[in-house]
């Protein structure tokens, strides 16, 4: 049963989803993005992708959501007080976002493979965290030296832009 | 199992509603936490171009799932750092409403 599974879990990821766009309080929010996260580090696993799918829940669900958190509660945000909501704007917005859902739908609907089944996969596809290291530290080696220096470099930016005043 | 079109209608409708958020919340934090969404839609559906495209030797292309190993490190210094700029702003305006944040309005 499968796609049962993939059902619950990517209804689980869209509804919270949405919550985290609907809810009025942003703690409720940033709790909703983290069972997002959860239900998409699932899809994940149902791809057999379960180096990336780890990596989420590590990376996303665990330290940018405490991040997110650590900083609402720190800015002590509670629920936004209803201000007079512009419907046009609203209106307008939801057009664009829905044509664009429209959009993504033909361009899926006129996909040659859109119903292809997954292939089946070698045995040595479990052993994945081997397989993306090899090309991460072989093929992929300069871009991740790259990415190595731009993480130090935001490090160095945060402690720039949290020093009391800014010159 | 599902198909591929399937994953990817999920993962365009996970988009679309990232999308919605930064379109029709005035909340700084809000909007951010949307644009992450966003990111993470897109890494679905490469992580399905992957898993749907298998090679001779019976493997995933895992180009694909490199690539989203470098979005999600990237997209990791991106709330870092914009969450700092957003602690700042908030030092200096005492607000996250967007609204509220119009000198560079035209």
């Amino acid at each position: 049963m499968p796609s049962l599974l993939f059902w619950t879990f990517a209804a689980l990821m869209l509804v919270f989803g949405a919550a985290v766009v609907l809810n009025r309080n942003p703690v409720a929010s940033a709790l909703s993005l983290v069972l997002s996260f959860l239900g998409l580090a699932a899809l994940f696993m149902s791809l057999d992708a379960y180096f990336i799918g780890i990596i989420q829940v590590l990376v996303y669900a665990g330290a940018v959501m405490v991040l997110f958190l650590f900083i609402i509660m720190l800015l002590d945000l509670r629920a936004e007080e209803r201000r007079k909501m512009n419907y046009v704007a609203v209106a307008g917005g939801s057009a664009v976002a829905l044509a664009l859902f429209v959009q993504i739908c033909m361009v899926v609907g006129q996909l040659r493979r859109a119903d292809d089944r997954p292939p089946t996969l070698a045995p040595a596809a479990a052993d994945d965290v081997r397989q993306v290291g090899l090309l991460l530290f072989g093929n992929y080696n300069l871009p991740f030296q790259i990415i190595a220096v731009l993480v130090l470099v935001a490090t160095i930016g945060v402690i720039v832009l949290s020093k009391r005043e800014l010159r | 199992m599902a198909t591929l079109g399937q994953y990817l209608i999920v993962s365009g409708l996970l988009f679309t509603i990232g999308f919605a958020g930064v379109m029709l919340r005035r909340n700084i934090i809000i909007i951010f936490m949307s644009l992450e969404l966003m990111l993470n839609a897109a890494n679905l559906s490469l992580v399905a171009f992957s898993r749907f495209r298998v090679g001779a030797d019976g493997l995933p292309n895992y180009n694909a799932q490199v690539f989203v190993f470098f979005i999600i490190t990237v997209a990791a210094a991106e709330v870092a750092v914009g969450l700092a700029i957003i602690v700042a702003l908030y030092r200096a305006r005492q607000t996250t409403h967007v609204e509220d944040i119009s000198t560079l309005k035209f």
